[in-house]
């Protein structure tokens, strides 16, 4: 079957503003948006410039906006958007090139939250024991792929530039919440202040758009009630 | 041209080059930094699913010499045994290390390392599987490239994303840095440093079906090629027996750990009859084998070139808890549930057991007297120790990386302790720009893709699970005319900012490399091992091939006798 892809186009090298392209492609159903891309790239135009890697939604390279979402373009199928597809560079992250955005102001708002792990006890020859049940409490935000879906989607971030964002909250609750570590004080206080977890307004977009299904305002919502509860 | 100075750089962020810095950024007095040709999340380590093998004995009697054994045998006969002794006794603290790290494994009851079955991992020397695989649900790569990450951060580790590396800066065989190029602005960079680690991954690419990332073209082990070191062990490449049916996605052994079975076209349990004690739970190369077997004579589903793994007869909670991630893909990729019917599956290709020979502390040797080349450090997928001689088993990719990165790390800080600073030469760049630029400027209209498509699909047809002589020529002749073709290749994009039209044609010219060494070694190699199997030659040959290969560029062989400590190699019988 064939397709209509509009692309989102924009080198800052030689064009003054965006513009879109069309192309006609043939596909399969069961075609990845990252194929078709890829069909562009190969056979079309090969200044058409994208992230990739594993190609099956687990680097978190392809995040771009697909049909008006937040989508990795290996996760989603041709047969599931039909003959009209359209393709834009994530929101909110200055365009380096047509869907490459830059990301370094999405890591480092990662970085701020001092995602490591944190215990200087001296460690026991072997494991430290955690029991199921603590383990399972950050099951979810460990699933974080880091592929910027989430905070791209988030309307809060769009106005302020200074909100951490979901997905560094992400972070910070998978480690807050893990019975292992020792700096949940220091995170939490960081979370508290003006650009923290209270910016967050539960539009719900980013739990929406996750790739790894994770329920990202529930986890912002634990960290806003461990901040209260920290303050009492 | 910037110039940068560091005591060590490490090229390839993955499993093995974040330990390794993460040992040297722990020494606050050195300055190193870790290139990538990607963000360092994106690595494929992150893309490992089902877990790593170490003798903890958490959920019953495990010991590291059984793991050493299993690992032997394994890798038939060909693996180097002090190296395998290291895997094993070091798999044990190195996974304390990662859980102290902060590495979210699934636990046990009792709170400690919860572990499962894997392919080819048995106790008491082969009598019958045993759980020693550690896990964080099947997504045990990502959590490994997260932790590892993240204590990266935290210990100062200087990041340079998205830097190609191009070449290997060597002055009188001493190293004295390397060449990268920045894809955002299209400027080369030189890395002057004391210590250069390749960690660059594999190069599943040059196969059709694989399930390698795009961004695995074998870049380190062709720059070091060119450079003069040999590769080792080229001829063995693994075929993971359950890849999703043409896509190449990785259906994890785990899977089959967990109780799935691989079925013919008559619904048969075939493994019975290829591996009467460990079935579906054998090493990879046999099922992979197997497998092709059942295809050729009529038994894949439908008479076509797939058959089933089959989850069905599993409880939900199983695909649910312990296999999320592939029962996820099942769903999205090919819109079956596991839980009620079975999965299309074939072989992919997966893992290089060979690549830039080392000793046991990550140094690069350049000769089968094991002569080191100073400075010069690999490790993880793009390196030969050997851990894994003639085939690799489950789960040993990520204790391979992770123990030999963290060895490689902790030598390097021993070695920069004197190590002296080499002077680089007066245009270090002159060799990495004249390749770029003739690749621009080239315009003979052939093209990239075209180009890599015919490798890869020849390369699977002619040099993939099983192989003959006649065939082999055929691909070697192929390359010699794909690589007249790459000499006229056109671009696109000849602009500066983030070229991947250049990126693809570079790493290209490294595919070609990579294929060229593997094909030649394979032709070389008249016996089958392992992975290797020759139609021609099928009979495995201690006499005349208990060695390893080394090759180098110009085409010369030389040969290094293989490390032999307690196992003596016997007939190889699941």
């Amino acid at each position: 079957m064939k397709v209509h892809v509009r692309i989102k186009r924009f080198n800052p090298e030689k064009d003054r503003r965006p513009y879109w392209a069309d192309y006609e492609v043939p596909t399969d159903p069961f075609d990845r948006v990252l194929d078709v891309l890829h069909y562009i790239k190969w056979n079309l135009d090969g200044t058409l410039a994208l992230r990739r890697s594993c190609a099956h939604g687990i680097c978190g390279s392809d995040a771009m906006l697909i049909n008006g979402r937040n989508r990795l373009a290996c996760k989603v199928l041709v047969k599931d958007l039909g003959p009209r597809i359209t393709v834009e560079p994530l929101r909110g992250l200055p365009v380096i090139k047509d869907l490459v955005v830059d990301m370094e102001p999405f890591f480092s708002k990662y970085r701020q939250v001092m995602p490591w792990l944190v215990n200087d006890e001296p460690p026991p020859v072997r494991e430290r024991l955690q029991s199921p049940e603590e383990r399972a409490r950050i099951d979810d935000t460990t699933k974080c792929i880091l592929c910027a879906v989430c905070t791209t989607a988030c309307p809060i971030f769009w106005g302020n530039g200074e909100f951490l964002g979901p997905a560094a909250l992400v972070a910070a609750h998978r480690f807050i919440f893990d019975s292992r570590d020792r700096a949940a004080p220091e995170r939490l206080a960081i979370l508290a202040e003006r650009s923290g977890a209270f910016k967050c307004r539960t539009v719900f977009n980013c739990t929406d758009a996750c790739p790894q299904g994770i329920e990202i305002t529930k986890a912002i919502q634990d960290l806003k009630r461990a901040i209260v509860l920290s303050r009492t | 041209m910037p110039v940068h100075q560091y005591d060590a750089v490490i090229v390839g962020a993955g499993g093995a080059g974040l330990f390794a810095a993460l040992e040297l950024g722990r020494q606050r007095d050195l300055r190193v930094a870790v290139l990538s040709k990607l963000y360092p999340t994106r690595s494929h380590t992150g893309a490992a699913q089902g877990g790593i093998g170490a003798a903890l004995g958490n959920e019953e009697e495990d010991h590291w010499e059984w793991h050493m054994f299993d690992t032997v045998k394994g890798g038939d006969y060909l693996v180097d045994q002090d190296a395998a002794e290291i895997l094993a006794r070091e798999a044990i603290e190195t996974i304390y290390d990662l859980e102290h790290y902060g590495l979210p494994f699934d636990r046990t009851p009792d709170g400690r390392i919860a572990q499962r079955r894997f392919g080819g991992h048995t106790h008491h020397f082969g009598q019958g599987p045993v759980r020693r695989a550690c896990h964080a649900a099947d997504r045990t790569g990502h959590m490994i490239l997260q932790t590892l990450y993240q204590q990266c951060l935290r210990n100062d580790v200087h990041f340079f994303n998205e830097f190609q590396v191009v070449d290997l800066l060597l002055e009188d065989g001493v190293v004295a840095g390397v060449v990268a190029w920045e894809l955002l602005t299209g400027e080369l960079h030189v890395f002057h440093s004391r210590a250069v680690m390749f960690a660059t991954g594999g190069w599943g690419k040059i196969f059709k079906v694989t399930s390698n990332a795009h961004t695995l073209t074998g870049d380190g082990a062709a720059i070091c090629w060119r450079r003069g070191i040999p590769l080792e062990d080229m001829e063995f490449y693994q075929f993971h027996p359950t890849g999703i049916y043409r896509l190449g996605i990785l259906m994890s052994e785990a899977a089959r750990g967990e109780g799935a079975i691989l079925r013919n076209r008559n619904g048969e349990r075939f493994m019975e009859r290829y591996s009467p004690t460990l079935l579906d739970l054998a090493p990879r190369d046999i099922i992979a084998r197997a497998m092709i077997t059942e295809i050729r004579e009529g038994r894949g589903i439908d008479g076509k070139d797939y058959l089933h793994l089959d989850f069905t007869h599993l409880p939900r909670q199983v695909l649910d808890e312990k296999l999320p991630e592939i029962t996820s893909f099942a769903r999205t990729y090919l819109g079956v549930d596991p839980a009620r019917e079975p999965v299309p599956v074939q072989p992919t290709a997966h893992y290089a057991m060979g690549g830039i020979p080392t000793d046991v502390w990550g140094r690069v040797i350049r000769d089968e007297q094991n002569t080191p080349v100073p400075g010069l450090y690999a490790a993880g997928e793009c390196a030969c120790v050997s851990v894994h001689g003639a085939n690799r088993l489950g789960t040993n990719s990520l204790v391979d990386i992770l123990v030999f990165g963290r060895r490689a790390g902790r030598d390097m800080a021993r070695y920069l302790k004197e190590a002296e600073r080499v002077p680089v030469s007066h245009n270090p760049d002159s060799d990495a720009r004249e390749q770029l630029e003739r690749l621009l400027s080239s315009a003979g209209g052939e093209k990239v893709g075209a180009i890599r498509d015919e490798l890869a699909t020849c390369m699977m047809e002619w040099c993939g699970i099983f192989r003959n002589g006649p065939d082999l020529q055929r691909m070697l002749d192929k390359i010699a005319e794909l690589r007249d073709r790459y000499a006229r290749i056109t671009l696109d994009d000849r602009g500066r900012r983030f070229n991947q039209d250049l990126l693809e044609a570079w790493e290209l010219g490294c595919l070609l490399d990579v294929a060229e060494a593997t094909v030649r070694s394979a032709l070389n190699r008249t016996e089958s091992r392992g992975a290797h199997m020759r139609e021609d030659y099928p009979k495995r040959d201690d006499a005349q091939w208990l060695k390893h290969t080394l090759l180098y560029r110009d085409g010369r062989f030389a040969y290094k006798p293989v490390t032999i400590t307690r196992f003596l190699p016997q007939e190889r019988k699941y």
